[in-house]
């Protein structure tokens, strides 16, 4: 009662089906290539067009290389559904920022950086980490394909409102530990279905202090505890973050938008259905060891023991052990790896590129080391330019690549062959998410700053610049 | 896909590992058709096949004791990925109901839409009938979706599933979420009037 989400929720509500879901009204639609084709088509069979193509923006990300833009894609399936995109934004008179032009990049990158996602909005696409908009104070949800094409359709959506749940993390975070290891910290601690069925709110000194690039973080990985989305409420950070940006108010509007949305806020009344709060400094550098995001530890920790696991959990825990090649109990630190990437919609954004480099300072890339450093767009890898972390990066033996979502899911030709180990910026340590076969470990940039640099899991804190 | 949607009386495909995600349902590198045609092909992949494509003969749906057109996975099945390519597999690959104790809210969701029936069932029912099919392959399971209950017919157990009432109407007559939608539009219009 009183919160935020309801706040935002209720105020979209268009009605409530008997005995059934709310039609909830979507303010932003955003589509890329890989989950809207058969959305388009079904408004085709149904002889449909875009029932608000203003309040729709597309752009392709998950297939397109991250070198060579100008060259249509290797693989003739990838081109094939960026091209589909391409015509189906023209055919249905949608903006779309197009691969290799200024404006595009990873949607949950280009989304905030550009004032599309905005306060209070409601923001919905055909993918999980739609929850990274919650971060300038919206409620913003993966929705799959059907659904597309119901936003499509009518601007509207068919959901169940979800429960309400506050996780405040109080205190202060050390040195060395980030925004993605109190995301990681989190899942571990509710596992990837703890929050399933319930909305976010992270509040608590720890989210307050946290830069727009941190709360992006935070908020994209809210679905690997299982939630339907996270946000935080937005305040003077999200304000600076937002002024000036493309797409957000100007002027007049902008001074009335704010007012707005300092209303943002939870009730000091307001009840949640569950209520967290966890100390920030508890949170070490974390490092996953299995295949989901749940499984992780402290950097200086150990994988648990079979009898640290319940009984229902252990043929599944095993069996992850076994695709990894880690042992029950072992210690991961020191251990060989082979690939590191930076990049993705969880840690493509400028602040990364920073805290990356800011470890790589005065050593070189590791020789047996392949890293793949991809910022989250164009405007990301504009920014690194002219900061000049990319000559930076280049004297220690890094090299940039073009904007896309890239390693994180390998729908490009930036695949980790099979039984390789990479330490990654990105969301998921699924089997074969990397590609087949290969073996993820989730970490944050500066862990895999230090990772690129010695060739092994390492602790960043050793490198920290005082 | 709009097959409508009453009573099932099927055996079972045993899945007992938790938290399968979408991505081993259907990994991305399948994802790129612009159909949703063909994904049962590929369900399950990468634990289904071999890299030669030929068959890996100690997974499930690669055992020819088992069969029907019903799934039993273990806690938290989909999670992950938003991709509804993992419920064009499953309804692709003939699956129309899914049994666990606990599903992903967007993979559900994914299934409803395309007529696949989610059934949430407790965790004692569902050790017991992944027992039931250890020790018989052809362990039957009645789907009962107008009564919203499912019984093991093994040992005659029987639960209530909730569903809620839209959704259950729009299953058992083939009707889906954009037709209502699109029929609702007005009131689209005058919400946006009165916001404006």
């Amino acid at each position: 009662m009183n919160t935020l989400f309801d706040k935002i929720w209720d105020s979209h509500v268009v009605q409530v089906v008997e005995e059934g879901p709310t039609q909830l009204y979507i303010d932003r639609l955003y589509c890329h290539e890989v989950t809207s084709p058969q959305a388009f088509d079904g408004l085709r069979r149904r002889h449909l067009q875009v029932f608000r193509p203003q309040q729709v923006f597309c752009m392709p990300d998950h297939n397109i290389m991250t070198h060579d833009q100008g060259s249509p894609e290797l693989d003739p399936v990838g081109r094939h559904q960026v091209e589909t995109l391409d015509k189906n934004c023209a055919e249905f008179g949608l903006t779309e920022f197009k691969k290799n032009t200024p404006e595009n990049g990873v949607i949950h990158v280009v989304g905030p950086e550009t004032g599309l996602s905005l306060p209070g909005m409601t923001i919905v696409c055909g993918d999980s980490h739609t929850s990274t908009h919650g971060a300038v104070g919206a409620v913003a949800f993966g929705i799959g394909t059907s659904e597309v094409e119901m936003v499509l359709a009518s601007q509207c959506i068919l959901q169940q409102k979800p429960k309400s749940m506050r996780i405040t993390i109080n205190g202060a975070l050390q040195p060395g530990v980030t925004a993605k290891d109190v995301a990681l910290y989190l899942m571990a601690q509710l596992s990837t279905s703890g929050a399933t069925g319930y909305f976010v709110e992270y509040a608590g000194p720890v989210v307050e202090n946290m830069s727009m690039e941190g709360r992006l973080t935070l908020c994209n990985l809210s679905i690997e505890m299982g939630a339907r989305g996270g946000f935080i409420a937005p305040d003077e950070t999200t304000f600076a973050y937002l002024k000036g940006r493309k797409y957000a108010p100007k002027g007049e509007a902008w001074d009335k938008a704010v007012a707005q949305w300092r209303q943002l806020r939870s009730g000091d009344d307001a009840v949640f259905d569950c209520e967290l709060a966890f100390d920030g400094a508890d949170i070490e550098p974390r490092i996953t060891y299995g295949t989901n995001p749940g499984m992780g530890i402290a950097i200086t920790g150990s994988v648990p023991t079979l009898d640290e696991v319940a009984e229902s959990e252990q043929a599944s825990f095993l069996k992850s052990l076994r695709y990894m090649g880690f042992e029950p109990g072992e210690r991961l630190l020191g251990h060989p790896i082979d690939y590191v990437f930076l990049g993705a919609c969880t840690n493509g954004r400028i602040e990364d590129f920073r805290a990356f480099a800011s470890v790589v300072k005065g050593h070189k890339k590791a020789p047996n080391v392949v890293a793949w450093l991809v910022p989250g767009s164009w405007a990301v890898l504009k920014q690194i330019q002219e900061e000049g972390l990319d000559k930076q990066l280049e004297a220690a033996g890094f090299a940039i690549r073009q904007p896309g979502c890239s390693a994180c899911l390998a729908m490009n030709d930036d695949k980790v062959p099979a039984g390789k180990y990479s330490v990654s910026t990105s969301n998921r340590n699924f089997e074969g998410r990397q590609g087949p076969g290969a073996r993820t470990v989730l970490a944050s940039p500066l862990v895999a700053a230090a990772a690129a640099i010695t060739g092994r899991i390492s602790d960043p804190r050793e490198f920290l610049q005082a | 896909m709009k097959q409508k949607f009453d009573v099932i009386t099927s055996s079972c495909i045993p899945l007992p590992l938790e938290n399968v995600d979408t991505d081993q349902i259907i990994p991305a590198r399948f994802l790129k058709a612009t159909d949703k045609e063909g994904f049962g092909d590929n369900l399950f992949r990468d634990w289904r096949y071999n890299k030669d494509g030929s068959l890996k003969s100690d997974f499930v749906l690669n055992d020819p004791s088992y069969s029907g057109v019903i799934l039993v996975a273990g806690k938290n099945f989909g999670s992950g990925s938003s991709r509804e390519h993992a419920a064009w597999a499953i309804a692709g690959y003939g699956f129309r109901v899914v049994i666990s104790s606990f599903f992903a809210d967007i993979h559900k969701n994914n299934e409803l839409n395309n007529f696949v029936l989610p059934v949430v069932v407790s965790e004692q029912f569902l050790s017991e009938l992944f027992s039931s099919i250890d020790k018989d392959h052809g362990t039957q399971v009645r789907v009962d979706l107008p009564n919203q209950t499912v019984t093991n017919l093994a040992t005659g157990h029987s639960e209530h599933f909730d569903i809620n009432g839209y959704k259950k109407h729009c299953l058992m007559n083939g009707l889906d979420d954009v037709d209502f939608l699109v029929a609702n539009r007005d009131k689209v219009e005058a919400f946006e009037k009165q916001r404006a």
